[in-house]
């Protein structure tokens, strides 16, 4: 178990420098933020100043290396824009990004897993049709476009909810946080609905295709004619079978929900990491961009491990049996 | 027992039993005939629509920000109503459907040649080649479509053709790894063990023996990928990333209807998006419809 | 006669499925004694498995049972409701199944699985439960049950496996197990072991048994009785000297002569000309009129089944040994 998890920190590692080389790479040789981030008004001489106060007249290499130099140490510049460290302000914004994407994945899992279930069980009733269809329309929806729509209805129209921001947050660790308040709370539905229905009609499938699965395996039968009651078949028997793939997608859909919660948080004015990207790559603010996307790839990395270990305590036949083919 | 076999059912050919098969499902069928009916107004959109939206000869602004079914200056009846700039709604939803399934399309083609190339390489080859390419698409699978299109078009700059490239680099990895899946079990039979004996080309064993086997999960992943790739395109253009203001897509005219949305001139965004889920559900009826008649395992 | 245990009158199970009605079991009879052991022999789509579970209700959908009666000591399991049936599964009837690799849950530990069979049917504490599981490993020849009961299927080899499953069954000391096949998936030496244990089990708890296979050799050295099925009906039913001595259907005889034997040596072994017909596409009158070479005009009637006693029938208008004895073999 623990060769398992340093060979897999080690092929993190990897994943995270390529993934930095890349980024930095590309950013150099397209983007020029010179041109964005000094008035067109300024004379030589202040441009001058300007480059080579952020670094920007040495060679790439030299460039890179120095990044990769203050990256180690938690340095990875200076926002253009704001003028204050990028990191910190990337991770400032970290808290409201991730407790909108917890919320989303909550939603999901709680009503994914029983309608799965449900429509996997009766795959022919009407409740099942009408779950599958929602599921399909689900994936359809272009996520800025339904949370434009929930903003619609529930915020304009109805005026039952607010249509943007975070809120009232109280500190918790010394973090700010929605979830805490009950004005929050009300911030939070839209948002964390309209981030959830993609994953939600996810889970659905996972849930009903495992369910159909497993529902024809022998053990459902033969735990049937041990006299069992269909809520102890359906709930252990069948349901901790199907948790298996569905906790694996859904730990590794976390990173993807984070990374969509760019378009939520743009539609919601949800002051997350996301908006804070979309802002900065409209404004070639690269080391902004360049710490969204190393704080990204490593939350990446540290998901998936945690997947890979909660994977191997649900099936005994990965945790015991050692390796993996 | 050869007697037994020799009753096998009348000849058909393949594509007329899949044909068959998809006309079983009613859904199915509906989608198909709606998406033909989309495809055909994208193609022939300069004959279908009153206007041509992005000729400012024909705007009137005195006809700016009308409802659906008012009548305009120009004596007809605006009814899909028209924007802050006196374009006729339908006409340039009709022509953003035609930006929007183009990038889709095309940004789905250049991937399925990559990829298939890629894949059919990589299962052909085998070992280091096979590892090294494998481990490239896990790692860019890894990362969900949408953030590394964004950082792509931050990198490229706007425009149509960016777009396209942006949205081929994100797909192109699902097919490399679903061919090369198929490739792999295929490899394996005595069929290319055979054309292996006879020394034909590898080039030749791949393109007519291993690819023409590999096709059916292909063709499904394709056209729903087509779907992703048009609400992936709209979802950037909302984001101010994607096409230009004066190539609009359906996801930009969305975008552009957003302001007036919340003061309740609702019909700028509401029909575009409807065009947009209208387009995507029919695709994706006929991909889901494909994937149940071209997979023989879930038939029952 | 006294009322047996368990009797089976004209059961028909139907799949309906898209393309067509599938007559799995098409109209089974079958009797069983306390005690008795029932051999149910027939080849693959012949509708044994299906009649088995359809005695529990256990058919899944398209599957249902549509007609017959399943009289479980005088009480008609087939209009049943659900919550009664369950009562029954696992303590009177029990059943094991013939994939040991297939029937018990990959994700739940041995013991997890049989202390919920135990406590399905009788409100007692887990430990007493667990003590309950261990026992009945025990009895099933396992070794260390304690440490067994914390493993998880993965762990086990097949014939361990099966007896997991044979010993669930056993825990509740039912009136009947009805086993599916439960050989067929092991190796030859585990197989003799588990037949012989099994029979053993049930003669000295007094479990009548169904004992599920196609293999006519396995029941004659396991069965009191045999009941022969093809194309979802009962074709020949008897003791297993005279299934094995004199049988009458042309099935029968040609399932005897395709089974090697010491007793017949240097006869050569023949086999049954054509396949197992469609179920979707059964000819009409006696399904095996095809394939028979004692077929006459009288065949396209489905016959009734006929013979001295009602546990000594067979469905054929020519039996064999109606006419001279010992012209085929």
């Amino acid at each position: 178990m623990l060769v398992f998890i340093l060979r897999r920190l080690a092929q993190s590692a990897v994943v995270v420098m390529a993934m930095s080389v890349l980024v930095f790479a590309g950013i150099f040789a397209i983007g020029n933020p010179i041109d964005v981030l000094i008035s067109p008004e300024a004379d030589e001489f202040e441009r001058a100043a300007a480059i080579a106060r952020l670094g920007l007249d040495k060679p790439m290499h030299e460039q890179f290396i120095r990044f990769v130099d203050s990256a180690l140490g938690g340095d990875l510049g200076t926002s253009f824009v704001h003028g204050v460290p990028a990191l910190g302000l990337v991770l400032q914004r970290f808290p409201a990004t991730l407790e909108l994407a917890l919320c989303a994945m909550l939603v999901a899992v709680v009503l994914g897993i029983p309608l799965g279930l449900w429509a996997g069980l009766k795959p022919d009733s009407l409740a099942g049709r009408v779950i599958m269809t929602g599921s399909i329309l689900g994936f359809s929806l272009p996520t800025f476009w339904v949370g434009m729509m929930l903003i619609m209805a529930f915020a304009v129209t109805l005026g039952w909810l607010p249509a943007g921001g975070r809120g009232e947050t109280a500190s918790l660790f010394g973090v700010p946080w929605s979830f805490l308040t009950a004005d929050g709370l009300t911030h939070l539905i839209l948002p964390a609905v309209n981030l959830a229905l993609f994953k939600l009609s996810l889970v659905i499938r996972l849930a009903r295709a495992g369910t159909r699965e497993v529902a024809l395996q022998d053990y459902v039968k033969f735990a049937r004619a041990k006299g069992l009651a269909p809520s102890r078949v359906v709930g252990v028997h069948i349901l901790k079978n199907i948790m298996i793939p569905v906790v694996t997608v859904l730990g590794l859909e976390l990173g993807s929900v984070i990374a969509f919660s760019v378009v939520t948080e743009s539609v919601f004015a949800w002051p997350g990491m996301g908006k804070l990207l979309i802002d900065s790559i409209l404004q070639l603010d690269r080391p902004v961009v360049i710490a969204y996307l190393l704080v990204t790839v490593l939350l990446f990395v540290v998901i998936n491990l945690i997947v890979d270990l909660v994977y191997s305590l649900l099936d005994p036949r990965i945790r015991l049996g050692g390796g993996r083919a | 027992m050869s007697t037994v076999m020799a009753k096998a059912p009348a000849v058909e050919t393949p594509f007329l039993r899949l044909a068959r098969d998809f006309a079983r499902s009613r859904t199915a069928l509906a989608g198909l005939a709606v998406l033909v009916l989309i495809v055909l107004a994208a193609l022939l959109a300069r004959w279908v629509v009153p206007q041509d939206p992005y000729d400012l000869a024909q705007l009137d602004i005195l006809d700016s920000m009308l409802a659906p079914g008012s009548l305009g200056g120009g004596g007809w009846t605006y009814w899909l109503g028209t924007d802050d700039q006196g374009r006729d709604m339908l006409s340039a939803i009709v022509f953003g459907l035609r930006t929007s399934l183009l990038v889709g399309v095309v940004a789905t083609l250049i991937a399925l040649a990559v990829g298939v190339a890629v894949g059919l390489l990589a299962a052909y080859a085998g070992d280091r080649v096979d590892g090294l390419v494998m481990r490239l698409v896990d790692i860019q699978l890894s990362f969900p479509a949408i953030l590394i299109a964004l950082i792509l078009l931050a990198l490229l700059g706007k425009g149509v053709d960016k777009v396209i490239v942006a949205l081929a680099a994100v797909q192109w990895a699902y097919y490399a790894r679903t061919i090369r899946g198929s490739a792999l079990v295929e490899r394996r039979k005595e069929y290319i063990e055979a054309a292996q004996c006879l020394a034909l080309p590898h080039g030749r064993i791949m393109m007519r023996h291993l690819l023409p086997n590999c096709l059916p999960p292909l063709i499904v992943v394709a056209t729903v990928q087509v779907a992703h790739a048009i609400a992936l395109e709209a979802t950037l253009s909302f984001l101010g990333v994607g096409v230009p203001v004066t190539q609009p897509s359906l996801g930009m005219l969305i975008a552009s209807g957003y302001q007036y949305m919340l003061s309740g001139d609702y019909w700028v965004s509401l029909f575009p998006g409807l065009a947009l889920l209208v387009t995507i559900v029919a695709i994706n009826l006929v991909g889901d419809r494909l994937r149940d008649v071209l997979n023989p395992r879930l038939n029952h | 006669m006294t009322e047996p245990l368990l009797r089976v009158d004209g059961l028909k199970t139907h799949f309906l499925t898209r393309a067509g009605t599938v007559k799995a079991v098409d109209g089974v009879d079958l009797r069983l004694d306390r005690g008795e052991i029932l051999g149910l022999v027939g080849e693959s789509g012949s509708g044994k498995s299906v009649t088995g579970q359809s005695i529990l209700g256990l058919v899944d959908p398209p599957g249902r049972v549509v007609g017959g009666r399943v009289l479980f000591r005088g009480e008609d399991l087939v209009g049943a409701g659900e919550k009664r049936l369950r009562a029954i599964r696992g303590r009177r009837i029990a059943m094991i199944f013939q994939d040991p690799m297939m029937t018990l849950n990959p994700v739940l530990s041995i013991g997890t699985q049989m202390v919920e069979a135990v406590q399905a049917h009788e409100t007692v504490s887990r430990a007493e439960a667990w003590e309950r599981s261990r026992r009945a490993l025990a009895r099933v020849g396992i070794a260390s049950p304690d440490e067994r009961l914390a493993s998880y299927p993965h762990q086990f080899s097949g014939g361990m496996r099966q007896r997991v499953a044979i010993a669930i069954a056993l825990l509740h000391s039912p009136d009947l197990i009805i086993a599916d096949e439960p050989t067929t998936a092991l190796d030859v030496t585990i197989q003799a072991q588990i037949l012989f244990e099994v029979q053993k089990l049930c003669r000295e708890t007094g479990t009548a048994l169904i004992w599920v296979t196609h293999d006519l050799a396995v029941v004659s050295a396991l069965a009191d009785r045999v009941a022969v099925m093809y194309a979802g009906r009962v074709v020949e039913t008897g003791t297993v000297a005279e299934i094995i001595g004199n049988p009458r259907h042309p099935y029968t005889r040609g399932l005897l002569e395709s089974v090697p034997s010491r007793n017949r040596r240097g006869v050569p072994l023949r086999s049954i000309p054509g396949m197992t017909p469609s179920v979707l596409d059964l000819p009409e009158g006696c399904a095996f009129r095809p394939r028979c070479d004692r077929s006459t005009g009288a065949c396209t009637a489905m016959p009734e089944l006929m013979g001295d006693r009602e546990d000594r029938a067979w469905r054929c208008w020519n039996p064999v040994g109606a006419e001279a004895r010992g012209d085929a073999a």
